[in-house]
């Protein structure tokens, strides 16, 4: 019972700090939620309405914890489709069992459906999602409306678009065009620029507010009307009453025809794909590191999709944008969710007038860039170095998705992958022979260490089976999975079995894969090696400038220069900093064996999807001699002091009173960390330009901005370390 | 316990490439268990044949081995079965091959006929060699099932004859007994505390099927008990191949329906994909 009470006490400690991440999250999902109902042409609210719904019923119901549910853009396809070919009142019946299958599979426990598509077949069919909306909506964007037959067609009108544009004689519509490009542009350098005040406000909603406040400056202060064109424009939502009174009544007369359940079917796949995806990629930023109910839920999902039908919504999916937003903002219970959906509707209870203020084509502008960020070239650059192979799988996907539809497109993937696999094994019976046979051995050796053992192949047609024994072990637990009995592991599998490593290696456990050499040299696999070469690329001669005085400092300081990429990041992970991002690499290392000052340069990525930013920065990394209590030391700004209202908490020190105002100190044991700072220390600090310090059991981490160090900086920083580490282990 | 004395061994012969190989394990095995030595021919009797059987017999001669060539005509499984009741076989000895094709499963070896059908203990042997191959780790079926007490004394028995380093019983425990499905964190907790308790629950189980067994068996060798968690039948035939066991000791099949070869369970998965040297307990 006791630990009820103090997670209760918990959930309240955290409630502010879930509201305010709800709130910043609310306000990606307004101008999402209406650009994405719109592109798939239902009325701009039903995607807020879906936003809401689902908030409420996931955040209730739900078996994940940081998540957020509402309106999806791997739908606007099919939802697209399902209203062009059955109507506005037929799709809401649609949905309506969309959500009734969804809640029947999270009953039977095939929540787990995506694992039996191949990752590249995935990736495929995402990035045709992409082009769909980027294709269509571009030309929104550009104030240039046409209707095109499919996906493919939109895309080739896009050149012919630009040319239309530039001889725009409208003024009207060349404001409406100007718009949606700057608005792109904002979506593309919001991530550019790292200024706290800016990032609070994320890029969808500073989008909002300037053409808000672009139309309120035209009324009010040039009493001129608004000089985009009204046709672009978002169309009047209406208001609370008017939503009420006005619920759709889903009509179900086509219940018994052919494409109703085809639009059924491709709701509920593309809804189950992106919310587990979705969830995967969520439950990994998990600062508690958490497992998510997969199944739960999908329930959770689908009942909420029910409701949303209902009420003259679309599908509600876990979005993977907004929940890393989430995540990133403080986010740690479902709490967050609900607030989210309960700002929205705080939202249109106020401003619903406002929105009409919106260009339309600014709104679209978030879309292609949404859409883009699913197709981009890196994804296609990403599954080359995979493989030639998962090309051909990925593009096969695409261009059937593209031409004839969702559904074909996940099974011609399917078909390719299959086709494949038997190509690089030369053998049809291989799979055939041993696909419905247990292959996975799981057993506990007398160490307490697990052994699984996967004999014939591992491929997407039954990784289920190594997945349920890899999810039955407690994630603490040392465990080695060895190949060296398989004849063929693709590449699903490896990146499934990578996953797992990550999430193991965060909970403090141990996957180690072995066989894998045996296979590669035998059949010359071509996945499994892949996967396994170590990421190192050669910077030969062509050092930048940059490069060059990094050697000399290393002289200066006596240490050793290494340009090269490195992926030994362990040291790193303990930094409650870098607990919900990503590291990818360190480079530029300036080093030395006994020293314990170590600089570099650090490439992370912090959020997902369209949220996702990479992020390079130089920090100094210094092995104390001492264990040092967690802390964190700040700069106090503005920020901070919000941060406190939201319930972190400011560790003052006693007769420094400066300190305490101008530092803002965080951590988990005040005593320590009070007789940690004394006079000598405080008075370091004081002196001294602000750097963000960082401790944990490993060392200090050190750095002075969110992006790489000029040469100047670098010496400074280095001569800080130096001089903090020489006063710590005096102490 | 008088049942598995292995009194006489009998062994199936014919004319291939592995004769001498078959005939020397045969008969190693008859000299180890002091049993006399039936060789099995399905066709004429000549003298070209008996003296091929002759020269590959003549070095265990000296050692006194007892053996006795028996040639009859007729189809290989009855002919086999009928000659093993006859002669009192209680231990048959096939050499198998270590691939069969994916076809021949389902129309049903020689082999696996006579495995199925056998009323004698049967053991396969996957390599059979001219020279002794050690063997060093026997690994045993330790399921919950009134066979299982005289299997596993039978492989204490062989261990302790052949001078083994190490037999390790397995408890193979259905995925069903763990009621639990994981989903999240508490339900893992909850089914790694289940598995917990059936682990010690099989482990106290064996336990006393060992303390029957007796002690001049036991005393050179290492005893492992080692639950596993999978596909009864299946599971422990990967895991022998894992730890790379020299002979799996097995109980005999209860029932075998038409079912039961076109839905493989217990005993037809070991058949189809033979880990290692395989010895079915009757």
């Amino acid at each position: 019972m006791r630990t009820k009470e103090t997670s209760f006490r918990g959930f309240i400690k955290a409630l502010p700090q879930n509201m305010f991440s709800g709130l910043v999250v609310s306000l990606i999902a307004l101008p999402l939620g209406l650009g994405l109902a719109m592109a798939s042409e239902a009325p701009p609210i039903a995607g807020v309405i879906t936003a809401i719904i689902g908030g409420i019923v996931v955040s209730i119901l739900g078996g994940s914890y940081v998540t957020i549910s509402g309106p999806g853009n791997g739908l606007v396809g099919v939802v697209l489709v399902a209203i062009t070919t059955l109507g506005l009142s037929a799709t809401y019946a649609a949905i309506i069992c969309s959500g009734i299958i969804l809640i029947i599979l999270g009953f039977l426990r095939l929540g787990k459906l995506a694992d039996y598509f191949p990752s590249s077949a995935i990736q495929g069919m995402l990035a045709a999602i992409g082009l769909i909306i980027l294709g269509k909506q571009f030309h929104i964007m550009m104030g240039n409306k046409i209707v095109r037959a499919n996906g493919i067609e939109y895309l080739i009108e896009i050149p012919n678009t630009i040319f239309t544009v530039m001889n725009f004689q409208d003024k009207s519509l060349i404001y409406a065009a100007l718009a949606g490009v700057l608005s792109l542009g904002i979506m593309v350098f919001y991530s550019k620029i790292r200024n706290k005040y800016l990032q609070l406000i994320p890029a969808p909603m500073w989008i909002v507010i300037i053409s808000v406040g672009f139309s309120y400056y035209y009324e009010l202060i040039l009493k001129m009307p608004n000089p985009i064109s009204g046709n672009y424009m978002v169309p009047a939502i209406p208001n609370i009453q008017e939503i009420l009174t006005d619920i759709p009544t889903p009509n179900f007369e086509m219940v018994g025809t052919l494409p109703f359940w085809s639009s059924v079917i491709a709701l509920t796949l593309i809804a189950s794909i992106e919310s587990l995806l979705s969830i995967k990629a969520v439950d990994k930023l998990d600062v508690q590191k958490r497992r998510s109910n997969v199944n739960k839920d999908i329930k959770a999902l689908g009942l909420a999709t029910v409701f949303s039908g209902f009420l003259g919504g679309l599908n509600v999916v876990t979005v993977i944008a907004r929940s890393s937003v989430n995540v990133n903002n403080g986010g740690s219970n479902r709490s967050s969710n609900l607030f989210h959906a309960l700002f929205l509707v705080v939202f249109i209870l106020l401003f619903s007038t406002e929105l009409t203020r919106i260009p339309l084509t600014a709104l679209m502008a978030i879309l292609v860039y949404t859409g883009y960020k699913l197709a981009s070239p890196d994804v296609v650059r990403r599954i080359f170095t995979i493989g030639k192979e998962q090309l051909i799988i990925f593009f096969a996907t695409l261009f059937v998705t593209l031409k004839v539809g969702l559904i074909s497109g996940i099974v011609a993937g399917l078909i390719a992958t299959f086709i494949i696999h038997i190509v690089v094994t030369k053998s049809l019976s291989l799979f055939i022979k041993n696909i419905l046979k247990p292959n996975v051995l799981m057993f506990k050796e007398e160490d307490g260490s697990y052994f699984v053992s996967v004999k014939h192949f591992c491929s997407f047609l039954n990784f289920n089976m190594l997945k349920s024994k890899l999810e039955a072990i407690p994630e603490q637990s040392d465990v080695i999975v060895d190949f060296s009995l398989c004849g063929f592991v693709d590449h699903s599998v490896m990146e499934n079995v990578h996953d797992y490593q990550e999430l193991f290696h965060k909970k403090g456990g141990n996957i180690g894969v072995i066989g894998l050499e045996i296979l590669g040299t035998k059949s010359e696999h071509p996945f499994a090696l892949r996967r396994l070469l170590p990421l190192q690329n050669i910077i030969s001669d062509n050092k930048t400038k940059r490069q060059k005085n990094l050697e000399l400092i290393a002289d200066d300081f006596e240490l050793t220069y290494k340009p090269l990429k490195s992926r030994k990041v362990e040291f790193l992970e303990n930094f409650i900093y870098f607990k919900t991002k990503k590291i990818e690499h360190i480079f530029n290392q300036l080093s030395a064996k006994k020293d314990p000052c170590r600089l570099f340069d650090i490439t992370f990525s912090e959020g997902e999807f369209i949220a996702k930013e990479v992020v390079r920065s130089t920090m100094l990394f210094i092995k104390t001699s001492k264990t040092l209590p967690a802390f964190t030391l700040d700069r106090e700004g503005l920020l901070e002091r919000l941060y406190v209202l939201a319930g972190y908490k400011d560790i003052d020190i006693k007769n420094h009173a400066d300190f305490s105002k101008r530092f803002y100190l965080r951590g988990e044991n005040e005593n320590a960390i009070r007789s940690l700072f004394n006079d000598e220390l405080v008075r370091f600090f004081e002196s001294n330009a602000y750097y963000h310090i960082e401790s944990s059991k490993s060392g200090v981490l050190i750095f002075s901005k969110e992006r790489v160090a000029s040469i100047k900086e670098i010496k400074a920083l280095l001569d800080f370390g130096i001089r903090l580490n020489k006063i710590l282990s005096q102490h | 316990m008088n049942t598995i004395a292995f009194k006489t061994i009998g062994i199936g012969v014919t004319f291939s490439p592995n004769l001498e190989a078959n005939i020397n394990e045969a008969a190693r095995f008859a000299l180890c268990f002091g049993s006399k030595l039936v060789l099995i021919h399905v066709g004429e009797a000549s003298e070209q044949k008996s003296k091929a059987f002759q020269k590959f017999l003549s070095p265990f001669k000296t050692k006194n081995l007892e053996y006795e060539v028996l040639f009859k005509s007729g189809n290989p499984v009855d002919v086999i079965l009928s000659s093993t009741v006859e002669k009192k076989v209680d231990l048959l000895i096939i050499g198998a091959l270590k691939k069969e094709n994916f076809l021949k499963y389902y129309l049903g070896s020689i082999a696996r006929k006579i495995t199925r059908q056998a009323k004698c203990s049967v053991l396969l042997l996957i390599n059979p060699s001219i020279e002794r191959v050690p063997c060093k780790h026997i690994v045993v079926n330790g399921l919950k099932d009134p066979k299982t007490k005289e299997t596993v004394t039978a492989a204490f028995l062989v261990g302790h004859k052949l001078g083994v380093d190490k037999v390790t019983v397995v408890e193979e425990i259905d995925q069903e007994e763990v009621s639990v499905n994981v989903d999240d964190d508490k339900s893992l907790r909850k089914s790694t505390i289940i598995k917990e308790r059936l682990r010690l629950r099989e482990e106290a189980r064996v336990k006393t099927i060992l303390s029957t067994i007796p002690a001049n068996y036991t005393k050179d060798t290492a005893i492992k008990s080692q639950p596993i968690f999978g596909k009864r039948g299946y599971s422990i035939g990967h895991y022998a191949q894992v730890v790379r066991a020299d002979l799996l000791v097995m109980n005999a099949p209860t029932k075998m329906t038409f079912w039961d070869r076109l839905f493989p369970h217990d005993i037809e998965h070991i058949l189809t994909e033979l880990p290692t040297d395989v010895l079915i307990i009757q």
